[in-house]
């Protein structure tokens, strides 16, 4: 890798990897609902910020979309759409009961973090294109995280976000190794993002209205009689 | 040779003459932003005047270590700064004296005293302040090893004007995920180190809740005035490894000239401006965190470090 010849916007992407890293630790340690969404908004925009980046200097109008898409979808519309199916008071909700507490998460999320650049080393370094080798571990690693939330997590938002942030995981390794991929397929997985967002948020307002509470973890029992619907 | 011993001096001198006003701005900016007038920004040198001509009360109980420690943590930072590149980017005279760990237990040398200070006059507070800035301590000892562990891993060498060298000669190095992933550990281990907000509240005056300033509530006069130099000699050469060696090299003289060296003090107050600046921003939108909140900070900073270990070794620039 010739040092003195990395372009600004890949340089500059490298940094912004650095930061999706850090957006996915902290939606790790964040307790309050409200604080993981932040985050989840703050690593959607970093996220389209790289795909502009690497959509300028590969000259790639489809990269270029892909930023306005996430931009559209991850940081307007997904808010906007948990806002409206969700009560507010859902959002102020500060220490969430969490499988393991935040140290110990935080110490496996990087634990995750470090099995993904292991695993993911023998193919980046093959690659001689520096795009490729930062984001791929940290795609991964991004991917993993997600998934970790998804499982230590009690709330329901914050195991949405936890699902939201593996697809943005899995887009930021993507656009690196696919910059060509055809629109439509990105179009599709951003409105399809929006529907799972809509249905979660839809789904959670009515197990908050049954049973009072967002913990998926205490829907334990089947009950027999028949719910009024609302 | 002659030349760069004199350029020392300089540094030395900007830090002995800018530490205050550093902490004057700080704390005018942070009243300003609560929509408050606050104090003038040279308040921190009127301070220190006022403090020296002061008597200075010495309580019979104590020994020579109460009685040395101002002195210790007045001069600690000062050897410090003639290790690190506050105004130029090649090594001054004294560079090779010692590495970035040789400042990590100069500044923690002075760290320690202070603390036995603190527990040398029997009040109270003294002791209790001190055990927790020793919990502080602990927790970013080993942010501070790997952050520096890494960046030498980088630059193959301890020396913070080789490590500054090449840690942004390279655009490689420069743009990497690990150089932000280590800024935001370091900038961490700063708020920590200096007892700002997040994790202590440097205008607090209540006892029961300081953490780094009860160790100095028993000097009086000389003493006090020099425990306070030292506090904020030491924040500004945090500050400058930050700014100099971690973030970027802008600014820094280059040339051997004096007018050079000269020439970089504005640029490098005009840095420290706009990192006062991000400094405040931090310390008004956040509160202080409990104190059992403090590992999980502290953590947060260890974890972060180590991803910025593990991202230099296989995607960044050591490869």
């Amino acid at each position: 890798m010739n040092s003195a010849q990395v372009p600004l916007a890949i340089g500059f992407n490298a940094l912004i990897a650095g930061l999706i890293l850090i957006s996915a630790f902290a939606m790790v340690a964040t307790r309050q609902v409200q604080g993981v969404l932040r985050f989840f908004i703050l690593q959607s925009a970093l996220l389209a910020t790289s795909s502009f980046l690497i959509g300028y200097s590969r000259h790639s109008i489809h990269l270029l979309a892909l930023g306005v898409i996430t931009v559209a979808a991850k940081v307007i519309a997904i808010p906007w759409v948990l806002k409206r199916t969700l009560p507010g008071e859902v959002y102020e909700r500060r220490e969430i009961e969490q499988v393991l507490n935040i140290p110990s998460s935080l110490l496996l999320a990087l634990l995750l973090a470090i099995a993904a650049e292991f695993i993911v080393a023998p193919i980046a370094m093959a690659s001689s294109d520096p795009v490729v080798r930062v984001n791929l571990p940290i795609g991964l690693a991004g991917v993993l995280i997600g998934a970790y939330s998804l499982i230590a997590r009690r709330e329901a938002l914050p195991q949405l976000v936890g699902i939201l942030a593996m697809e943005n995981g899995a887009f930021f390794a993507g656009i690196a190794i696919a910059p060509d991929l055809p629109l439509i397929a990105e179009l599709a997985v951003a409105i399809d993002v929006i529907l799972i967002a809509v249905v979660i948020g839809v789904l959670t307002r009515d197990i908050k209205l049954t049973i009072g509470t967002t913990e998926p973890s205490a829907l334990t029992e089947l009950r027999e009689e028949p719910q009024p619907w609302r | 040779m002659l030349r760069t011993v004199g350029y020392n001096l300089i540094q030395l001198l900007f830090v002995l003459g800018f530490a205050p006003l550093y902490a004057g701005v700080l704390s005018r900016f942070k009243e300003n932003i609560q929509s408050k007038r606050g104090p003038s920004i040279f308040q921190p040198y009127r301070d220190l005047w006022k403090l020296f001509h002061k008597d200075e009360v010495i309580s019979s109980e104590t020994t020579w270590i109460f009685r040395a420690t101002p002195y210790l943590v007045f001069v600690v930072p000062l050897f410090v700064t003639s290790l690190i590149p506050v105004l130029t980017d090649y090594p001054l005279a004294f560079a090779f004296m010692g590495d970035m760990l040789a400042g990590g237990f100069f500044l923690a040398l002075g760290g320690f005293f202070a603390a036995l200070a603190a527990v040398d006059t029997g009040n109270p507070y003294g002791p209790m302040g001190a055990s927790r800035t020793r919990m502080v301590g602990f927790l970013a000892e080993p942010v501070f090893m790997i952050v520096f562990f890494t960046v030498s891993f980088v630059a193959q060498s301890t020396i913070p004007y080789i490590v500054q060298q090449k840690w942004v000669a390279s655009s490689a190095a420069f743009f990497s995920p690990a150089h932000i992933l280590l800024l935001i550990a370091f900038l961490m281990l700063i708020l920590a180190e200096g007892g700002r907000i997040p994790v202590d509240n440097p205008t607090g005056h209540f006892e029961l809740a300081m953490i780094d300033e009860s160790k100095g509530l028993e000097y009086s006069g000389r003493g006090a005035a020099l425990m306070k130099w030292g506090g904020q000699m030491k924040f500004l050469v945090l500050t400058c490894i930050f700014l100099n060696v971690l973030l970027a090299p802008w600014g820094l003289a280059h040339g051997q000239q004096l007018g050079h060296v000269l020439l970089a003090v504005p640029f490098i107050l005009l840095k420290v401006f706009l990192f006062i600046i991000v400094l405040v921003m931090i310390e008004s939108s956040l509160s202080k965190l409990r104190l059992f909140r403090i590992s999980e900070f502290l953590g947060a900073a260890f974890i972060i470090s180590v991803a910025a270990m593990i991202a230099s070794i296989f995607s960044g620039p050591g490869t």
